[in-house]
């Protein structure tokens, strides 16, 4: 089957879609946009989180039809070619990434947060990244990073 | 497989009754880890993610009747003061992406014995809203579930909505498992008190082939609890009401935990959520 979706602000149209397939299959495998990753393929681990109408989810657990006209976001929509969004700028100063699997999913969760909610305390920082694994850097320099971003939206808005 | 795209409630119930062996898909979350493993290959997916009627809530004559497609993310922060015992319950489910994607006509789809939102929909005495080409009818959610992941859907049949009576009292939920987020529960029990009828509702969950009530519990606790005087909470019936929990669950050992436990840890969970239930009674909220 064929499903049109818009993907970081453009139309797209994926073309021999297996209808029981993913959206992340869909992103990676048809699309070309490997920015969320695929490790788990059972909603466990995030790192293929993306935002879908600008809610942020599992894109493994998205049928790729039901993404059909929908608005989806991923890593690669944040920044710009010569740009990074507040997010991914804080995960690199911070020190937040190590082997980076986890990084695309984290920075979408960290991303929705910081975005709902600039002044979010360390517990629900904590809740909001529950859905985000990461094997390599213990969360800590994370937290870092979720911080200094939200500093950077706050002061964006005042 | 074919993929089906209702756009209506009826053009969904008309496109099951076509197809009965299609599985419908509302947040995926269940079905997409079924398909991405392997486990299962139906003939065609049901999407219900463009149905507007089965993602609406709305309050009429006292209840509650929540759309099955509502995710837990909207149940936490629009449901939070009316159904208090589902939103907690919602808060514990996976993690903020499946609850942004999930909801309770899934949990119920599944009829798994550990899904969260069932202990408190037993101990709210909710009602399952099932509906097919045929007509609507309304089923106890202590009669919806059959055995694991098995449930009274008839095969040409969704889930339209849950039908809650809105809280009357207090109402609690706890859940045991081996940390906060993405936990499947270990056991889990939903209480929910009625401090007009003097009635106590209870739900257990992952303790047993489906869901239970623990009937003799909320019995006692009626007849026991000091309505009239509501300061104090003696620790012997709150102990009696934990055993009564505890001797109603039919545990078996798994994976997660042994028989033994679950029954030791309903026991607890049922006097705590009763102590903190009645906390509210007495501090008079
Ligand atoms: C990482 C992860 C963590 C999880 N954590 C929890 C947890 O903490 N607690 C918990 O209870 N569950 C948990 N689950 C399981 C799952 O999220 C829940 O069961 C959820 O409620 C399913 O809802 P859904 O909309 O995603 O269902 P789907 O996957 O879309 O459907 C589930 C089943 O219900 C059927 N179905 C769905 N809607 C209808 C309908 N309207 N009418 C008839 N049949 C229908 C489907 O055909 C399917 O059989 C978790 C799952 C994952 C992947
Ligand atoms: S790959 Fe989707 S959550 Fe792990
Ligand atoms: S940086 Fe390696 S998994 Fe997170």
């Amino acid at each position: 089957m064929r499903v049109n979706l818009e993907i970081n602000g453009e139309q797209h149209t994926a073309d021999d879609v297996w209808p029981g397939e993913s959206l992340l299959y869909v992103l990676r495998e048809r699309l070309g946009l490997p920015g969320a990753k695929n490790a788990c393929e059972q909603g466990e681990c995030g790192s293929c989180t993306v935002y879908l109408d600008g809610t942020p989810v599992c894109a493994c657990l998205v049928a790729a039809g039901q993404a059909e006209g929908r608005s989806v976001r991923t890593v690669e929509g944040l920044g710009g070619e010569d740009r990074l969004d507040p997010v991914q700028d804080a995960f690199v100063r911070t020190g937040a990434v190590q082997c980076g699997f986890c990084t695309p999913g984290l920075v979408i969760a960290a991303h929705d947060l910081v975005h709902r909610n600039p002044h979010a305390s360390d517990a629900e920082i904590r809740e909001a990244l529950a859905g985000n694994l990461c094997r390599c850097t213990g969360y800590e320099k994370i937290l870092d990073a979720v911080r200094l971003a939200a500093s950077t939206v706050a002061g964006e808005r005042a | 497989m074919d993929f089906l795209r209702p756009a209506s409630l009826a053009e969904a119930l008309a496109a099951k009754a076509e197809n009965p062996a299609a599985v419908p898909i509302a947040g995926g979350t269940d079905v997409m880890v079924e398909l991405n493993f392997d486990r299962r290959r139906p003939p065609a997916l049901l999407d219900l993610g463009r149905v507007a009627e089965l993602a609406r809530w709305g309050e009429e004559n006292g209840h509650v009747r929540l759309g099955a497609t509502v995710s837990y993310t909207r149940i936490v922060e629009e449901l939070g003061t009316v159904l208090p015992g589902l939103a907690m319950a919602a808060r514990t489910v996976g993690s903020p992406q499946i609850r942004n994607r999930a909801g309770v006509g899934g949990n119920l789809g599944s009829a798994s014995p550990a899904g969260d939102a069932h202990p408190p929909l037993l101990a709210a005495g909710a009602e399952v809203e099932l509906a097919s080409v045929r007509g609507t009818r309304t089923v106890p959610v202590g009669e919806f579930f059959l055995g694991p992941k098995r449930s009274a859907l008839a095969e040409d049949e969704l889930i339209t909505a849950v039908l809650v009576p809105r809280a009357a009292g207090p109402q609690q939920f706890a859940k045991v498992g081996t940390r906060n987020a993405m936990v499947i529960a270990v056991c889990s029990f939903g209480l929910a008190l009625d401090t007009a009828a003097r009635s106590v509702g209870t739900g257990i969950g992952s303790a047993g082939p489906t869901p239970l009530r623990a009937a003799e519990a909320e019995e006692f606790a009626a007849a026991a609890l000091p309505w009239d005087e509501p300061a104090a909470l003696d620790e012997a019936t709150a102990r009696e009401f934990g055993e009564l929990v505890a001797a109603a669950a039919r545990p078996i050992d798994d994976v997660r935990g042994s028989a033994a436990y679950r029954r030791h840890a309903l026991a607890v969970l049922a006097r705590r959520t009763l102590r903190w239930a009645w906390q509210d009674v007495s501090g008079g909220r």
